[in-house]
């Protein structure tokens, strides 16, 4: 488990290529263990697409291409000694929009420890699903009806639906991007809670295009713009009192 | 008349039209039903089912004739389904996007449209000829499975590309393979779809007589392919065999077809009423493919 | 729904309160020493104002940052914005202590001009509405708020009988007596000063309760609808 001082991500002269088109450009950020860091900026900016190098998700769009390094816990995550499936499960992540998979609730947080490689007992299997719910804050709504379709949940839901099933593989890391724009402001608050919560146990990034959720709930925030790192410190530093003028210009509402 | 008033017109013309169409288009088709269970319905019986074909048409019947559908069906089925799905998995799953595959996937769009004779030509030459499989149930069935299958394909594609990309983005994201992503969650959720394209080829398989005749089933066929099954009295009790896959054998729209052309008055009852079986089985194909269609409204 | 501004909203207020006993402290500390003419007490009093003006400005950061990184709404702004104010109004009492307790210093060295009686008096009025006007926010109690408003009049009226004591029955009776009651007269000032802070703080914390202004309107006091 990683210390709230350690760097658990160092993310040195980053930048990436869709085919010949550059979307980041040099990012250098340490992001460490057990703490809320939110990435902001107005849309274009790369957050999405920065937040995405983290677990290789962007191995999956074809022409993509990175340049510079991105460690964990020291280690190259686009060295070829790295099992991306390992990763994936180490470094979670949750999606805008809600995306639980169309079977039961049960099999849905199931699905990630199935796919682990050994198997696992049917009682090691319910005590994990219990386990992610409870720490998803869902277990007392869903816990009569494990066995029925996900879809039957309402947003909020399910998008804590998916939190719990990233939680269910234990990784260190959770990955958020825009987790709350298809969501009412009740579910946003909870799920905002929720963040609170989990950065006691694990290392939390979160891509928002809503700035005052970055000021709400993280603990350092990154102002990117057009591909550029352009500010990152303290988030109540960054409110507060920042120090450049095109981060304030953003902030105070000027532009966007 | 106002301007809103005529636009008004028109909208009410236009409504009137298109019920027209639908009308005309059910009642054709009714004209037709009725015609053909007017002649065909008496002629139905048990022994209609039970007979061999004849030469006398009172005792005309079509036993050989849907056994010989039901092999060919089982077992086109057996070779395009598997064949056809895995086809469209890779297509659409695995292969690269660059220009290789999109030649590929235009070319079988085509081949779903090509003529089924021609088919049947290729049937003759390769499987009849070529193959030395004269014109057994397996040269059919391997034309017929030629022939359905880019339809198989194309309905595959289409039922996995259904299946919104944020389902395998989730699986991804939890340290699924690409494999484990696509037969744990993306297949099972096209399923659905996926069956019902390969019930309505099936359909259209069960009615398609030029390939057929093409590869010289046009005969006269008393017999049964021999069985798959047998049962006798030694050990180990139950035998199978493939034997019955190279016999010669009929279907149920060659038959019909045969009976259409002698000059016998009766046989024009037997053809009704081998036409109102194949139509009711065709019935019961699209309607079981719409039924699963329907269950099958996946919300994502 | 619990939410985690609820545990910054009570650290500012733990930190509000901190601040409100140091203040009580050093009022009741500056008119020991006056009392026992205790310099070495009054000096302790001087020396502890700059903690006390640390602590100013760190619960005003607190304040900022929790305008910026929560935008707050009703109860929770008004709870914030009314802490700033009773914040520097704390301040300024502690300010007022100290003054006192220079004057303190001063007369320590010499004997009681007189038995004192009202300036106790006063003192303890002060420290009382100040007190009141603390409890009234930290438990959103109109009432107490209400009664720390009403009794200015009772301090006013205490500050004038000390004052008109000390200039007729003393400095026009006896010039020399001037040095030390003009000392005394200005901490009865500096003490009537806290109870129109503390009145300041009750003011506001009716705002806080009610969102009614009450500064500069007294009539609006009683009026429910305002």
């Amino acid at each position: 488990m990683s210390d709230k001082n350690i760097c658990v991500l160092e993310i040195r002269d980053v930048s990436s290529f869709y085919g010949p088109k550059q979307i980041l450009k040099n990012i250098a950020l340490d992001v460490h263990g057990k703490s809320v860091t939110s990435l902001m900026g107005p849309s274009g900016c790369g957050k999405s697409t920065l937040i995405r190098c983290i677990n290789r998700m962007n191995d999956l769009v074809p022409n993509f291409r990175l340049e510079g390094r991105i460690s964990y816990n020291g280690e190259d995550l686009y060295s070829r000694s790295v099992d991306v499936t390992e990763l994936r499960r180490d470094i979670g992540m949750v999606f805008q929009k809600p995306n639980p998979f169309p079977k039961s609730i049960f099999e849905n947080i199931a699905y990630g420890l199935k796919v682990q490689g050994s198997p696992v007992s049917r009682g090691d299997l319910e005590s994990a699903v219990e386990d992610s719910l409870r720490k998803s804050a869902l277990w007392d709504e869903v816990k009569d009806r494990l066995h029925e379709s996900a879809l039957s949940l309402s947003g909020g839901q399910q998008q804590r639906l998916c939190i719990a099933r990233a939680l269910a593989v234990k990784p260190r890391v959770i990955l958020f991007d825009e987790p709350c724009s298809a969501l009412d402001p009740i579910a946003t608050a909870r799920i905002e809670e929720l963040i609170v919560q989990l950065k006691e146990k694990y290392t939390i990034l979160i891509v928002t295009h809503n700035m005052q959720q970055a000021a709400r709930v993280s603990d350092m925030t990154a102002f990117l713009m057009l591909g550029d790192l352009i500010e990152y410190g303290r988030t109540s530093d960054i409110f507060t009192k920042p120090q450049k003028k095109i981060t304030e210009e953003y902030i105070t509402g000027r532009f966007g | 008349m106002s301007k809103g008033k005529q636009r008004q017109q028109w909208d009410n013309i236009f409504q009137f039209l298109g019920i027209g169409c639908v009308v005309f288009g059910l009642l054709i088709l009714a004209v037709l039903v009725i015609d053909v269970c007017m002649d065909g319905l008496g002629r139905i019986s048990r022994d209609f089912f039970f007979n061999y074909p004849s030469r006398k048409p009172e005792q005309a019947g079509i036993l050989s004739a849907w056994v010989g559908t039901l092999w060919i069906m089982v077992t086109t089925g057996l070779i395009a389904v598997p064949l056809g799905i895995a086809s469209g998995i890779y297509l659409e799953e695995y292969a690269r996007k660059n220009r290789l595959s999109n030649f590929i996937e235009i070319n079988i769009a085509n081949l779903a449209g090509v003529p089924s004779v021609i088919y049947g030509i290729l049937g003759l030459g390769l499987f009849v000829r070529a193959m030395h499989l004269d014109r057994s149930v397996l040269a059919g069935a391997l034309t017929l499975a030629l022939l359905i299958l880019p339809v198989i394909i194309l309905t595959t594609r289409e039922a996995l590309k259904a299946v919104p990309f944020s389902i395998r983005e989730a699986a991804f994201a939890l340290g699924a393979t690409k494999w484990q992503t696509v037969s744990q969650q993306v297949l099972p959720a096209a399923f659905g779809n996926i069956l019902t394209g390969i019930i309505l080829a099936m359909s259209r398989a069960v009615g398609e007589t030029a390939p057929l005749i093409m590869i010289g089933a046009l005969t006269y066929i008393p017999f049964l392919p021999q069985s798959p099954v047998s049962v006798s009295a030694d050990f180990p009790f139950v035998h199978f065999s493939i034997a019955g896959l190279f016999d010669y054998f009929t279907v149920l729209p060659i038959q019909i077809f045969n009976w259409v052309s002698r000059p016998q008055h009766g046989f024009a009852f037997a053809a009704a009423a081998g036409i109102v079986v194949l139509l009711a089985i065709t019935l019961l194909m699209n309607s079981l493919a719409i039924y699963l269609r329907h269950k099958n409204q996946k919300r994502w | 729904m619990k939410r985690h501004f609820d545990d910054d909203l009570t650290r500012f207020n733990t930190s509000l309160l901190e601040m409100a006993a140091m203040t009580e402290q050093v009022i009741f500390r500056s008119t020991e020493a006056l009392k026992n003419r205790d310099a070495g007490l009054a000096r302790e009093v001087i020396s502890s104002d700059e903690a006390i003006d640390d602590m100013e400005i760190a619960i005003d950061e607190q304040a900022i940052d929790l305008l910026a990184l929560y935008q707050p709404m009703a109860i929770d702004l008004r709870f914030i914005t009314t802490g700033m104010h009773i914040n520097a109004d704390l301040e300024r009492i502690a300010d007022l202590a100290v003054n006192i307790s220079n004057r303190v210093v001063d007369l320590a060295d010499q004997p009681h001009l007189k038995p004192l009686v009202d300036i106790p008096k006063l003192s303890d009025v002060a420290r009382t509405m100040v007190k009141k006007s603390i409890d009234a926010f930290v438990n959103r109690n109109e009432d107490l708020a209400k009664e720390v408003i009403l009794s200015d009049e009772k301090s006013d009226l205490l500050r004038n009988a000390i004052v008109k004591e000390l200039i007729y029955d003393y400095m026009v009776k006896d010039g020399t007596t001037a040095p030390r009651a003009v000392s005394l007269l200005l901490i009865a000032r500096d003490l009537e000063r806290i109870c129109d802070h503390a009145v300041s703080i009750a003011q506001d914390v009716i705002y806080m309760i009610r969102a009614v202004v009450v500064k500069h309107h007294p009539e609006n006091l009683d009026n429910p609808e305002a």
